[in-house]
């Protein structure tokens, strides 16, 4: 078990990627901002407790709906907000937006708008650890209809067989955009596709931060120690479907739903860490309130922040300036 | 250059020596490429045993994989050289050189960057058919943010192949099969092919050619061919084919004022089109002939000789496409 300043922070992280994806949605709502957005609401829980078993040194790779799993590692608030609604204060000068956020400042490489596609770069960043002695440790971060693809067993299968520091943590939401995940699959488990390559599979409940804490610590510890890479299935799901406002979530059923909601992640770490004492009542709301305050100054910054200049169009394709 | 002949097989070899010896940040992936095979023509031969396996890494057969582990070993100062045996096989990586290697640079706002080298074999008139024997550059070409290059003799294979080494983008090199045995002046010590240049393979008067990769001699024994009917042919090689030396490829028009565009990749869509549309913009009223294309058939690569001798263009095609220009 994690200590109390750990079991904290992890929860400081949950508040935070809930905070910012309410806010998100809110200015949405109002029609303050019009974005694509991919909520990561329910899966608050993976990133936050897997981040926990990080350093500031390791990396990450992960998805379009992957807003949380950047937070949860540290890139600013202020920046990421800006990159989300397109402004040139974002991390990626507003070249990204939510499906390509990165900062490597704080190890976040590569977000992917391709299904799949960031993990064998994942393997890349564990590659150049490796042969330069560095025991930083990568987490490759996707879903469940990325197990469908071929890049994660190709993935897979090389991060075995060259033993890489690489943790390959499936947040498993149950739908592949539109699509239940068991008419994509055959296996209950996704861990088990590890068995394919020979590296162990782990699942765990992905709402319990505690339960994720301590698989993640193990993969990380592994990896570190050049025992190669652990594939961790962290069941969640995903409470504002695919797109937000798009998505009418037809597909999927009420009861599911409502089973998922009444299980939320977020007020349920917080109940937790009252009842154990590892938390007060009144540290978790001053906790939560500075949160906030840091959220509504990054909303400001973000808003405040101009739209990128039109002749960064043709700035950062090549190390070369391309003509206009 | 150097009076000295050698291979592109030999060339590409030393270049990769080289730069092995040369950069510790440096190491090469891909299948079949360690010893003794030392990849399917031997490039890599002897290179495993003398570096080790570590920088000189055998992959499966994962060219997904291999391009990843490239992409990110390259966004943290590594200097991968990534082969893909047969450009037919980019169809099973392009997510990763198009979707990743070539814009995340561009998607972090410059805060990333892949310098990244993939290289391997162009085929085409070895009779291995429609899958082992296309000309896939125009899909990189289409591609913003990687650099591309095909060369058409040893000097360049190891002048290009330097010269993406040490840059800081993505690059993609395509070597014509039928060129690696092929003998030319070996290069005069650390030869470099700088970004975007083009060369004038032959000086001429009437008729520029625009050429590059395997097509480079066939347009040079038309040259040839035409000289006898008093048709004064210029070849440009073009070697980079993104950034392409458009001021070199404009100032042989500008002279001769008659182009043909030729290449072994199919006609429909292929780069002569975006070469012939460049002239046409820019030297329309200098131009005295309409600018050519000759290229492959419109058609997957045959087998049979008597197919695959009809499907890809040789000299005589272009030594007609010089004549009718001329004609005009």
């Amino acid at each position: 078990m994690s200590d109390n300043q750990t079991r904290r922070g992890i929860y400081e992280r949950m508040y935070r990627i809930l905070t910012v994806d309410t806010t998100m949605r809110g200015l949405m709502m109002k029609g303050t901002i019009s974005i694509i957005y991919y909520s990561p609401r329910g899966q608050e829980a993976i990133p936050s407790a897997v981040s926990a078993a990080l350093t500031q040194g390791d990396y990450i790779t992960t998805t379009y709906r992957g807003l949380h799993d950047t937070l949860a590692k540290g890139a600013p608030v202020r920046e990421v907000i800006a990159e989300i609604i397109g402004r040139s204060g974002g991390t990626c000068k507003g070249k990204g937006g939510i499906m390509h956020l990165s900062d490597p400042r704080c190890g976040v490489m590569a977000t992917s708008g391709i299904v799949g596609g960031s993990v064998p770069i994942a393997n890349g960043l564990a590659l150049r650890a490796q042969m330069t002695g560095s025991d930083a440790v990568t987490v490759a971060y996707f879903g469940d209809g990325a197990t469908n693809i071929g890049a994660f067993h190709e993935s897979l299968n090389m991060a075995a067989v060259w033993r890489l520091p690489v943790v390959f943590v499936c947040q498993n939401n149950e739908y592949g955009e539109f699509t239940p995940r068991m008419e994509s699959m055959t296996v209950k488990r996704i861990a088990v596709r590890a068995d394919a390559y020979a590296i162990p599979g782990v699942t765990v409940d992905g709402n319990d931060p505690d339960a994720v804490y301590e698989a993640a610590s193990a993969a990380v510890a592994r990896a570190r120690a050049g025992e190669g890479p652990t594939l961790i299935e962290a069941n969640t799901y995903r409470f504002m479907g695919h797109i937000f406002g798009v998505d009418q979530m037809e597909y999927m059923p009420k009861e599911e739903m409502q089973a998922a909601l009444a299980n939320d992640p977020v007020p349920a770490y917080r109940a937790r860490l009252v009842a154990e004492g590892i938390a007060t009542e009144d540290e978790l709301a001053a906790l939560e309130a500075e949160v906030k305050a840091e959220v509504t100054d990054a909303v400001e910054f973000a808003l405040a922040s101009p739209p990128p200049d039109p002749a960064e169009t043709y700035t950062d394709v090549y190390a070369e300036a391309v003509p206009a | 250059m150097t009076d000295k002949k050698t291979t592109m097989v030999a060339a590409l070899a030393q270049t990769l020596d080289w730069a092995l010896d040369t950069d510790p940040d440096v190491f090469l992936m891909g299948e079949d490429i360690i010893d003794p095979t030392g990849g399917a023509f031997g490039i890599t031969k002897g290179l495993s045993t003398k570096y080790g396996r570590e920088r000189v890494r055998e992959t499966p057969i994962s060219e997904q994989a291999i391009i990843g582990a490239g992409i990110g070993s390259a966004m943290l100062g590594g200097k991968p050289i990534c082969e893909i045996m047969i450009a037919d096989f980019y169809a099973v990586c392009l997510d990763q050189v198009a979707n990743h290697a070539a814009k995340l640079r561009y998607m972090s706002g410059g805060r990333t960057t892949v310098p990244l080298v993939i290289r391997g074999m162009l085929s085409g008139g070895l009779n291995f058919a429609a899958q082992h024997s296309q000309s896939v550059e125009a899909w990189m070409i289409h591609t913003p943010g990687l650099k591309v290059a095909m060369p058409a003799t040893p000097a360049d294979a190891a002048g290009i192949l330097r010269t993406a080494i040490e840059d800081p983008d993505p690059v993609v090199i395509f070597e014509p099969v039928g060129l690696y045995g092929a003998s030319g002046p070996a290069p005069a010590g650390e030869h470099r092919v700088p970004l975007g240049k083009a060369s004038v393979a032959r000086e001429g008067a009437d008729v520029t050619v625009i050429t590059y990769g395997g097509q480079v001699p066939n347009a040079l024994a038309a040259a040839e061919q035409v000289a006898g009917e008093d048709i004064s042919v210029e070849v440009v090689d073009l070697r980079w084919l993104t950034p392409w030396d458009e001021q070199t490829v404009l100032e042989s028009v500008r002279k001769t004022t008659r182009a043909v565009v030729a290449h072994q990749a199919v006609k429909r869509a292929g780069f002569g089109a975006e070469i012939a549309s460049v002239l046409q913009e820019k030297l329309w009223g200098t131009l005295r002939a309409p600018v050519l294309r000759v290229a492959g058939a419109n058609t997957p690569v045959p087998f049979a000789t008597e197919l695959e001798q009809t499907h890809f263009p040789g000299p005589d095609a272009i030594a007609a496409a010089v004549r009718q220009t001329v004609k005009t």
